[in-house]
């Protein structure tokens, strides 16, 4: 069967859902936190990509591209906070963060 | 001269109530008495000027309201009624105020006594010398205020607090019915000044307008409204359940407010409203029943107490009565000259006792004295010259003003007349019995009081004695001197215009010419009155504890008051109570607090509470929340919602 | 073409499957490597696409470095080898259930406006040609260096500032680490560093 645009997106889409899903059901620890992130941009691209080559245009790379090197950034950072963090408070247990409690 | 009669106490009551501090008690003491010493020395000028001479007269001060038809300036009307008044007010007020120099030497806050006694002054002259209602109503209120301010004088005490209260409230159901008698005379003439309602009151016979629904005499309606007023201020039957219990005050404002001025404000009033009155017999008729019965009243009640000042204010209360009865049956002058004696053995019976009361250390149950007119000679001659006075026995004061006014009862010849007559004979016997038995019980007998109390018995200091002796010239010698100006054939040229009695009302001619048993029978009563008291007191002491116990609900009642307190507790304050608390508990807390201020934080309180839980401090708490947002809108989008 | 469907279809099980194992496995270092391998499906994905730069970007950076830097730290770390917890359970279904929803609302997009998109046809993805004959490469750079180089600029900021925020971030200073102040090295005095003393001939100091 022929492999259309839908079907990319619907993995991106699937991705996406993912990651989101990983955002608020773990419980363990904050790494996996920043890797559903790092997924959700991977889906992002994902998409970018597919309609790149489906519209013939280019600048969806050069975007996809963009996206990388600031989820790269994003990454470093977050995890440079993240072991300061640790180094803190000793864990990095999410049920742990609660500072903010109002 | 009229200003400095009018303003010299107002000026020392400013001085001593302000500046007491700096001037001290003793700089107090004389600004004060001083003041009043002098307005009272130009009083007695005043009543020379004026109502012997036959020179009335007005001192117009400046405008107070003008606004559309509604004008009243303040102003002196110094006439006969006045200037009798004036002498009375001041001299009284001066005596006392000496008196209080001995008498409260010991209290702490003498400045402010003084203070309030020149301003009781200062608003008993305002309202003696007004020259419309509205000005009358000031030293109405005034007074008020002063003997409101000098009940609850030492108002550490809670009864004397509540004595206070007790009595501004009373008077102001009295004064009430007063305002709607202003409002109601302003209504119908125009105006309050009094020469020009007075001058347009004939008009006003049978005229009738409309209140409530009901078609009412105008002037019968005028009259008996201002008369409820007068019943407030001077502690008729109704509204006298204040009178006893201001006996809280210290003896000189009992003596100054409650026996010679204040509670005389209300005769005054009905004297000066002769013009008013004379066209309204209704108003006569409830006026004379209403003295009278208070008359009967009062005496019985003064028969059993055992507080020295009690019986002396009942006394009053009695005294008061037979005032109001003799201006009802139409003898005005009767009654002014009753007041004016009145005044005088009145004041020094206070006094006295406030002698007595200071001989025993502040004692002033009579179960607890006796047998001490050894010890305290001259406040014992004092006494029985005012016990003298007051039981109407001849030659003395008030024999000449309370023998007037019994005649003129008789001579009035209407029902209501002779209710008024047997009730006066009644009183007579019974004012009699009562005084001398406080004469026999605190000064006779075998001592009831306590070894301890009976050694420190000593005269009062000259500063009180001397006042004392003063008054009992006045009531001795008040009587026969001016007998012929207020009752007598000079009584047309004395009174002049201040009074007013239609012309064929003049009942003091009529009670000149009454049979005479009538003119004995108070005599007699009088008498018998004495010489039983002399039986149960000092003869037969036994007695009067075995009348009581035989007849032990006829005494209780009498005792109780009538049961009167107890009465307008059940009716008024209980109902008033409970009605206050249901508004403070239900109506102000419930309703206007919940829904107001309690009710508003309560709400956001726990909204907040509820709100709060939101904020659980977990990361992906609120990423769950912004995904539930993001979904939400999704959907609203994808269903039509906003625009493509 | 039946190749190309079974390739994709491999490719793109894996990434998903990968995607569940990341957020659900126990071990975070498993985590990680399911990451890894989420990345590489992708990356194969990316060629499929014909786009094949960006498939080796995605290698090298993503896998290379940024994933590598998440082992780093997840090891690092000290990381308990903990049980699933409960709250996992408790929120499963509710948190399903917006996932689920979500999901079939991005479709929902996809079904209705996507496909219909001008110029776009499901053939064009199969031969996917840029319209030069071009290299990927070639194609990007020709666009990237010309219309875009302030944006790129811009990215390598980005990357800077990273750096350097990382940098601070983690750096301790070590007490007791004897290190050069030049300003006092310069700034030294004579009297700081000499001292003359009186020597008795014959004596030592």
């Amino acid at each position: 069967m022929e492999i259309g645009l839908t079907h990319y997106l619907t993995v991106a889409a699937l991705l996406f859902a993912l990651g989101i899903f990983g955002i608020f059901v773990n419980r363990k620890n904050v790494i996996i936190i920043l890797m559903s992130v790092e997924l959700m941009l991977l889906a992002v691209n994902i998409n970018l990509v597919a309609f790149s080559t489906a519209l013939g245009d280019m600048v969806g790379q050069v975007f996809a591209m963009f996206v990388l090197t600031v989820a790269a950034a994003e990454a470093a950072i977050g995890l440079a906070i993240l072991v300061v963090y640790y180094r803190n408070r000793g864990s990095i247990e999410v049920e742990d963060i609660h500072l903010m409690k109002g | 001269m009229y200003h400095a009669i009018l303003f010299l106490p107002l000026i020392a009551c400013v001085i001593a109530g302000f500046f007491g501090r700096w001037i001290g008690d003793r700089g107090a003491q004389l600004v004060t008495s001083g003041a009043v010493v002098t307005s009272a020395l130009l009083s007695m000028v005043a009543f020379n000027q004026v109502a012997l001479g036959h020179a009335p007269l007005t001192v117009p001060l400046f405008d107070w309201i003008v606004s559309g038809d509604f004008a009243v300036s303040w102003a002196i009307r110094v006439d006969t009624l006045t200037a009798v008044m004036l002498v009375v007010v001041n001299g009284v007020s001066a005596l006392v105020h000496i008196y209080s120099i001995g008498y409260m030497s010991h209290d702490l806050h003498i400045p402010r006594f003084q203070a309030y006694l020149s301003l009781f002054t200062f608003a008993m002259l305002m309202l003696v010398t007004a020259d419309n209602f509205l000005q009358l109503f000031f030293g109405w209120e005034g007074v008020g205020l002063a003997s409101y301010l000098l009940i609850g004088f030492w108002y550490h005490k809670p009864s004397a607090n509540a004595a206070a209260i007790k009595a501004f409230l009373v008077n102001r159901v009295g004064d009430f019915g007063f305002a709607l008698g202003i409002a109601a005379i302003f209504f119908v003439f125009g105006t309050v000044s009094y020469d020009e309602v007075f001058a347009a009151a004939p008009e006003q016979v049978g005229k009738n307008f409309e209140f409530l629904g009901q078609n009412l005499d105008v002037l019968t309606t005028i009259c008996i409204l201002l008369f409820i007023g007068a019943m407030g201020k001077s502690a008729q039957l109704g509204l006298h359940t204040w009178l006893p219990d201001a006996m809280e005050g210290p003896t000189p404002v009992s003596a100054l407010i409650h026996a010679a001025t204040m509670v005389t404000a209300g005769v005054f009033m009905v004297v000066r409203c002769s013009p008013l009155f004379e066209y309204s017999p209704t108003a006569l008729m409830v006026v004379t029943f209403v003295g009278a019965s208070t008359a009967f009243f009062a005496a019985t009640i003064g028969l059993v107490q055992n507080d020295i000042k009690r019986v002396i204010a009942y006394s009053t209360c009695s005294q008061l009565g037979y005032m109001f009865f003799a201006a009802g049956v139409g003898a005005y002058g009767a009654a002014m000259f009753h007041l004016f004696t009145h005044a005088f053995f009145k004041a020094l019976l206070f006094l006295g006792a406030g002698s007595v009361i200071h001989a025993m250390s502040d004692e002033q149950d009579m179960r607890n004295m006796g047998g001490i007119y050894k010890f305290i000679p001259l406040t014992y001659i004092l006494m029985w010259i005012g016990s003298l006075a007051l039981a109407g026995v001849p030659f003395f004061a008030g024999y000449y003003s309370k023998d007037m006014i019994i005649e003129a009862a008789y001579a009035a010849g209407s029902g209501m007349g002779q209710y008024a007559f047997v009730l006066g004979i009644a009183a007579a016997f019974m004012t009699a019995f009562y005084s001398w038995r406080l004469l026999f019980m605190t000064f006779h007998g075998e001592s009831r009081a306590t070894e301890e109390v009976l050694s420190h018995v000593h005269e009062s200091p000259k500063v009180m004695t001397v006042p004392l002796i003063i008054l009992a010239a006045g009531a001795i010698g008040a009587g026969f001197l001016f007998s012929g100006s207020f009752i007598g054939d000079g009584r047309a040229e004395f009174w002049g215009n201040a009074i007013f009695v239609l012309g064929d009302h003049d009942i003091i001619e009529a009670a000149h010419h009454v049979p005479l048993w009538v003119k004995v029978l108070p005599i007699f009563m009088g008498a018998s009155g004495i010489g039983l008291a002399w039986w149960f007191y000092i003869r037969r002491p036994d007695i009067p504890g075995a009348i009581a116990n035989a007849h032990r609900e006829a005494y209780l009642f009498l005792l109780n008051k009538w049961y009167f307190d107890e009465l307008y507790d059940m009716i008024f304050v209980r109902p008033a109570k409970r009605l206050g608390y249901f508004l403070w508990k239900d109506g102000d807390g419930r309703v206007i607090d919940g829904f107001g201020p309690d009710g508003i934080s309560a709400a956001v309180q726990g909204l907040t509470r509820r709100v709060v839980r939101l904020q659980s401090g977990y990361i992906y708490h609120y990423a769950f929340a912004m995904l539930i947002g993001v979904a939400a809108l999704a959907s609203w989008f994808i269903a039509g919602g906003g625009g493509h | 073409m039946i190749v190309q469907a079974l390739i994709f279809y491999l490719l793109a099980a894996t990434v998903v499957v990968s995607g569940v194992m990341v957020i659900s496995a126990r071990n975070p270092v498993h985590s990680v490597l399911f990451l890894i391998l989420a990345f590489f499906n992708s990356a194969g994905l990316f060629i499929l696409m014909g786009a094949e730069f960006l498939a080796m970007i995605l290698v090298i950076v993503y896998v290379g470095a940024v994933a590598v830097l998440f082992l780093f730290v997840v090891m690092m770390l000290d990381v308990n080898y903990v049980q699933l917890r409960e709250g996992f359970l408790q929120y499963l279904p509710i948190g399903g259930l917006i996932g689920f929803i979500l999901l079939i609302e991005l479709l929902l997009v996809l079904g209705s406006t996507g496909v219909t998109v001008e110029g776009a046809t499901a053939s064009a993805l199969a031969a996917p040609t840029p319209p030069v004959d071009v290299t990927n490469t070639e194609a990007i750079g020709a666009l990237l260096y010309t219309k875009y180089v302030y944006l790129f600029q811009a990215a390598g900021m980005v990357l800077l500032v990273a750096m350097i925020g990382a940098i601070v971030l983690t750096h301790r200073t070590r007490p007791g680490v004897r290190r050069q102040v030049i300003s006092e090295q310069i700034g030294r005095r004579r009297e700081d560093g000499v001292e003359l003393k009186k020597i008795q001939p014959g004596q030592g100091t």
